[in-house]
């Protein structure tokens, strides 16, 4: 889907995402022109079919991860079915996580934990953050669409 | 009020990033299949008929023959051929290539949703709150696509694709796998099942999916004493319904109490001996692998693939 601002005549970008937490996505556009926004608002069906075929409105900035959509979407996974390692030497450079910042990383059940990990040191070296924080994971989990993980 | 606006594909100077990210779930796919020679979807008309056995069987006797062989289970709410082959799955790694299938015993690769639930637990999915229904369907649309993709299947002779009963998956697998070398349909004696099958048969020839064969399972018992082979039924109806659709019967299997056995305890590995006395239940299994592996490579001769990259 796309959004024009009809007085311009310009397709709007897409701004900003938020994910509340009950299934429903709420997508904001701006007209680059006149800074005009407009927010798209998805029910949980819309989201959860968007979802499916694999992709995140707004774009995505990291990769996806590999059975993502499994590992995020089943119920009843087995906590030793993966096996994550860490690369010995990670593309650009170690993300440091606070321990906070691995407290709450070890509240994600383990299914997933080695997914999730990755998916926000990618978030983190992509925009040169150093140290991983609640606030990062935060920010990351509204910037990439990780409802539920 | 008529407003002039433009419309979606006049519109095309900031991302378009959704149908990007839709072609590009289908370039994994086949990027990931590009080093795979042929693709085999095994599917059945209706449960019951002995689907995953046969599937578990065909994978392990190519893996036997030498063919660098994977298994996808593709039936993902009641997956049973890693456990006919003797894996339980013991922490898939996630390497650098993607999730590193399991491996049997006889090296066949395999990957399935009995690997990574709990056991014994069914497959459902994250529902969204207030939602009185959830997209299972696509749900799963999406973790087949994964398998297909995200698993480092490295370079393959063959892989095995076991089909949930029932038509449909066929229609969404062909989409992600346009180039499917082969589909054969597994069928057992008595009308329902000549019913389904034969339903099976339309659906695929109105997909245009090239359809290797009939395989008739439990077409027969063996005798536990004599080992003498004899039919439940007066037969005859996977012959007819090859004819009617224009299609080979691959080969018939029997019941065997030791076969049962071994897929219980996951040795059916053990069925797939080079040799085996004519008419055994080994030599026919045996049989059914060649005639099967020949059928593909017809198949692929008639329908090589296109230079779209897989
Ligand atoms: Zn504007």
């Amino acid at each position: 889907m796309k959004f024009l601002c009809v007085p311009c005549d310009r397709q709007m970008t897409f701004e900003e995402r938020q994910t509340p937490g009950d299934g429903t996505l709420a997508a904001v556009f701006r007209c680059p022109k006149c800074e005009r926004m407009t927010a798209m608002l998805a029910n949980p069906m819309e989201t959860q079919l968007v979802s499916s075929l694999g992709v995140k409105v707004g774009g995505r900035t990291v990769p996806q991860a590999e059975f993502e959509g499994i590992r995020g979407g089943v119920t009843a996974g087995r906590d030793d079915a993966f096996e994550d390692r860490e690369p010995a030497t990670p593309p650009a450079g170690p993300v440091r996580w606070s321990p906070e910042a691995v407290e709450r990383l070890g509240l994600v059940p383990s299914f997933v934990r080695g997914m999730v990990k990755k998916i926000y040191n990618d978030y983190a070296r992509e925009r040169g953050i150093a140290r991983m924080t609640p606030a990062v994971m935060d920010q990351a989990r509204s910037d990439l669409g990780l409802e539920g993980m | 009020m008529n407003l002039k606006i433009r419309t979606y594909n006049q519109v095309a100077e900031a991302e378009s990033n959704l149908p990007d990210q839709v072609a590009e779930a289908a370039r994994r796919v086949a990027v990931r299949l590009h080093t795979v020679q042929m693709t085999l979807a095994v599917m059945s008309g209706k449960g019951g008929v002995g689907k995953s056995m046969v599937s578990a069987l065909l994978a392990a006797s190519f893996a036997r023959r030498g063919m660098k062989t994977g298994l996808l289970d593709a039936d993902l709410n009641g997956p049973s051929t890693a456990h006919l082959l003797g894996v339980d799955g013991d922490g898939l790694a996630v390497g650098p290539e993607g999730i590193e299938p399991a491996r049997s015993s006889g090296d066949v690769r395999i990957m399935s949703m009995s690997l990574i639930l709990d056991q014994d637990a069914a497959l459902s999915w994250r529902e969204p709150r207030d939602s009185g229904y959830i997209w299972r369907g696509a749900q799963e649309r999406r973790a087949l696509r994964e398998f297909l993709a995200d698993t480092a299947w490295g370079r393959l002779d063959i892989m095995v694709i076991d089909l949930p009963p029932g038509g449909p998956r066929l229609a969404d697998l062909h989409a992600m796998v346009p180039d499917l070398t082969g589909v054969v349909v597994v069928t057992a004696p008595g009308r329902s099942a000549r019913d389904a099958v034969a339903r099976s048969l339309d659906l695929a020839r109105a997909r245009s999916a090239p359809v290797a064969g009939l395989i008739e399972n439990m077409s027969g018992v063996v005798c536990s004493e004599c080992g003498e082979i004899t039919r439940v039924h007066e037969g005859g109806e996977a012959d007819a319904l090859a004819a009617r659709f224009g299609v080979p019967v691959l080969g018939a299997l029997p019941l065997d109490s030791g076969l049962a056995a071994a897929a219980d305890g996951g040795r059916v590995e053990d069925w797939t001996d080079r040799k085996g006395a004519a008419g055994s239940v080994r030599d026919l299994v045996r049989q059914l692998a060649l005639r099967t592996e020949e059928e593909l490579q017809r198949l692929r001769l008639e329908h090589p693939r296109g230079g779209s990259g897989g």
